[in-house]
């Protein structure tokens, strides 16, 4: 037991003497929280929208006024001509307009019926989508308030909710899934690296040499980085809760203990690569490069999974992450319980139990 | 009991294309301080590595201490202490805490054989803060022998410990190893320096897997089987090529200034100066001298090549 404590203090002096492990440790989750908050967020917030107002009556400055307070928009009424507007795109000057035709307020008056066009640019779909959803979100509230006013109309005005998230909060979404990546990327290149390292370095002969048992040697180089990334862990929620203003609503506790689970299957799959590989730079490219873009794609944060062909969604099957994934969005985003995750918690259960049985039966007791 | 057995042990790697270890059968008394001497890719590495059972022969069997290398290295690595040809520390760990790691992992301590190590330890003691990483080769290789001992071993295995050490380095590493020698300490060390050979009880000459002798280096010198003559000119290179022409010289090398030569009877040295003086070599000197151990490694070495 003695040989195990001063094995995990000798992994701890590795770990807080190399700058560069800290810095992935900690740094990559931070940089990443603080980009997909804030850089990479599908909000569309404060862009301009030029108006086109052809017909200057009160109904067309009523809706111009309602587009104007919400936050979306900043109103730009220079009045460039219809004909303009297109080059206006072109250049890039213009993103999004808003066109009235001349009788705007009468047509609705009278007729009951009027049209607006709306134009986006439609080279950023995801942009040109959200600025037509919430344009029509506004004239349909603007069309209920003023038929209101006048009997006899009747209206299905379909009313869009974001349950879980009504604000549409965007970070809401990207949290458990940086928590996912972040954790699956961390854990699995440190440890593939740690052990490598004792290879390449040639001290792995003298532990294989020395009575500690092989086995021991991995667990105790896993055991710092459990720790650490359990910091790692508490580090995103604080930055989660306090920076990007998502809030808990599960209990912590059980967040923390499937958080650890995970951190468990990742340190396997850490240990697994690292029996399989000789150098450092294999290691960690397999980790970081090889882990990276499918934990990306398949953890289904970022690409819903439901979309994608049966054959991916069976593949996503094996990626851990998207277990945790769906832990967390469920304990932290909807505040459920034990009992409507305990599926997810099995499969990862089984993982971690697969991945270490592997990485242990790969060890080696001798060089080759 | 020996302390150290092999017999007739086979390795190969990459599918028997290279050949480690030929056959190789030895046995080293306890007690005894035991030399490996031959050139890089003689198969020395490989020999420690089957001993300390980081590898297993493809054929023969392997004992340490009475333990088989196969079947019983746990009792083995419980009783060994190896230190491998590239320097094996925590680089980033300093002195003390690599002796301390060491120390725990071997299930001892400092302080409990703190007087095997003393005379070795003292001299690093004052670098104790010190990164593994930030010492001077000959710091780092006592540091590595500390750390081969702190558990007390009954068999050391030292791969090559002198190999990039300075020459007062090495002087003074071999000082330690008598020391240890005394406290009843296996030791089994390899070296590519012949000159190191002297310095052991018995040595093995090894060459391309096969071991060509095992005896006390004095009885392998002993054996040398032809007189053995330094021949030196003004025009040394001139020399060896004019040498290595004549019928009655059959083996010449370069060896310092010298040129170490034997003869075919019935050639004398005499009549070969006066030879050499006549096809116009100047300043021709010619010794008879005592052979050394690489004199003998180089007669074995021709020998088991001329076998072939």
């Amino acid at each position: 037991m003695k040989q195990f404590l001063v094995f995990i203090r000798k992994e701890f002096f590795h770990v807080f003497r190399d700058r560069r492990t800290l810095l992935i440790m900690f740094g990559l989750p931070l940089v990443q929280i603080v980009l997909f908050g804030y850089a990479l967020t599908s909000e569309v917030k404060n862009i301009t929208l030029t108006v086109i107002d052809n017909s200057r009556d009160e109904n067309s400055r009523q809706l111009v006024n309602k587009i104007r307070s919400s936050s979306y928009f900043v109103v730009d009424e220079s009045s460039i001509d219809y004909n303009d507007v297109l080059a206006a795109f072109r250049k890039g000057s213009a993103k999004c307009a808003l066109i009235f035709p001349a009788g705007f307020g009468n047509d609705l008056l009278h007729q009951g019926k009027a049209q607006i066009q709306i134009l986006t640019d439609g080279s950023d779909p995801n942009t040109a989508k959200t600025v037509v959803n919430y344009i029509s979100s506004i004239t349909t509230a603007y069309q209920h308030e003023i038929s209101r006013q006048r009997p006899l109309k009747y209206l299905i005005i379909p009313e869009p909710r974001m349950l879980y998230n009504e604000e549409g909060n965007g970070s809401l979404n990207f949290i458990p899934g940086v928590m996912a990546l972040v954790l699956m990327i961390v854990c699995t290149a440190l440890t593939s690296v740690s052990v490598v390292r004792e290879k390449e370095t040639g001290t792995m002969e003298i532990l294989l040499v020395s009575p500690f048992k092989p086995l021991l040697v991995l667990i105790a180089k896993a055991v710092p980085y459990l720790i650490l990334s359990l910091l790692n862990i508490i580090m995103i929620l604080l930055l989660a809760v306090f920076v990007l203003n998502v809030t808990i609503k599960g209990s912590i506790i059980l967040l923390f203990l499937e958080s650890m689970l995970f951190i468990i299957t990742c340190l396997s799959f850490g240990l697994m690569i690292s029996n399989t590989t000789n150098s450092q730079q294999t290691a960690l490219l397999l980790s970081m490069m090889g882990l990276m873009i499918p934990t990306m794609i398949f953890t289904g944060f970022m690409f819903p999974l439901e979309n994608m062909p049966k054959i991916f969604q069976l593949i996503s099957n094996l990626v851990p992450s998207r277990w945790y994934f769906l832990i967390i969005k469920a304990v932290m985003l909807k505040g459920l319980g034990f009992k409507y995750i305990w599926k997810e918690t099995l499969v990862l259960l089984a993982m971690t139990l697969i991945l270490l049985t592997i990485a242990l039966k790969k060890f080696k007791t001798r060089l080759s | 009991m020996s302390a150290v057995l092999l017999d007739h042990i086979t390795k190969t790697y990459e599918e028997g294309k290279v050949i480690a270890a030929d056959d190789v059968s030895l046995q080293v008394e306890a007690g005894e301080l035991f030399g490996l001497i031959g050139p890089d890719g003689a198969g020395k590495t490989s020999l420690f590595r089957i001993l300390t059972t980081l590898l297993l022969p493809d054929k023969g069997t392997a004992k340490v201490l009475g333990y088989d290398c196969n079947k019983e290295y746990r009792e083995i690595r419980a009783r060994i202490g190896y230190m491998p040809g590239r320097f094996s520390l925590y680089q980033d760990l300093t002195v003390k805490e690599n002796l301390d790691f060491f120390a725990t992992l071997f299930g001892s301590s400092i302080r409990e054989n703190y007087d095997l190590i003393k005379d070795i330890y003292r001299q690093i003691e004052p670098f104790n803060n010190r990164r593994a990483g930030k010492l001077s080769g000959g710091m780092k290789q006592k540091l590595a022998l500390c750390c081969a001992l702190i558990h007390k071993p009954e068999v050391l295995f030292l791969d090559e410990p002198t190999t990039g050490v300075d020459a007062v380095s090495r002087k003074e590493f071999w000082e330690m190893l008598q020391q240890l020698k005394k406290q009843g300490i296996t030791i089994v060390v390899s070296t590519p320096y012949m000159d190191e050979a002297v310095l052991c009880e018995r040595i093995a000459l090894m060459q391309a897997g096969k071991i060509m002798a095992i005896e006390r280096p004095d009885t392998i010198i002993s054996r040398f089987p032809d007189t053995l003559y330094a021949i030196k000119a003004k025009n040394i290179y001139g020399l060896l090529t004019e040498l290595r022409k004549r019928k009655e010289i059959a083996s010449c090398y370069p060896f310092g200034e010298y040129i170490h030569i034997t003869l075919n009877a019935p050639a004398s040295p005499e009549e070969l100066e006066q030879a050499l003086v006549r096809s116009g070599q100047e300043d021709v000197e010619i010794k008879k001298i005592r052979p050394t151990i690489e004199d003998s490694f180089i007669q074995l070495m021709n020998r088991a090549n001329t076998e072939v």
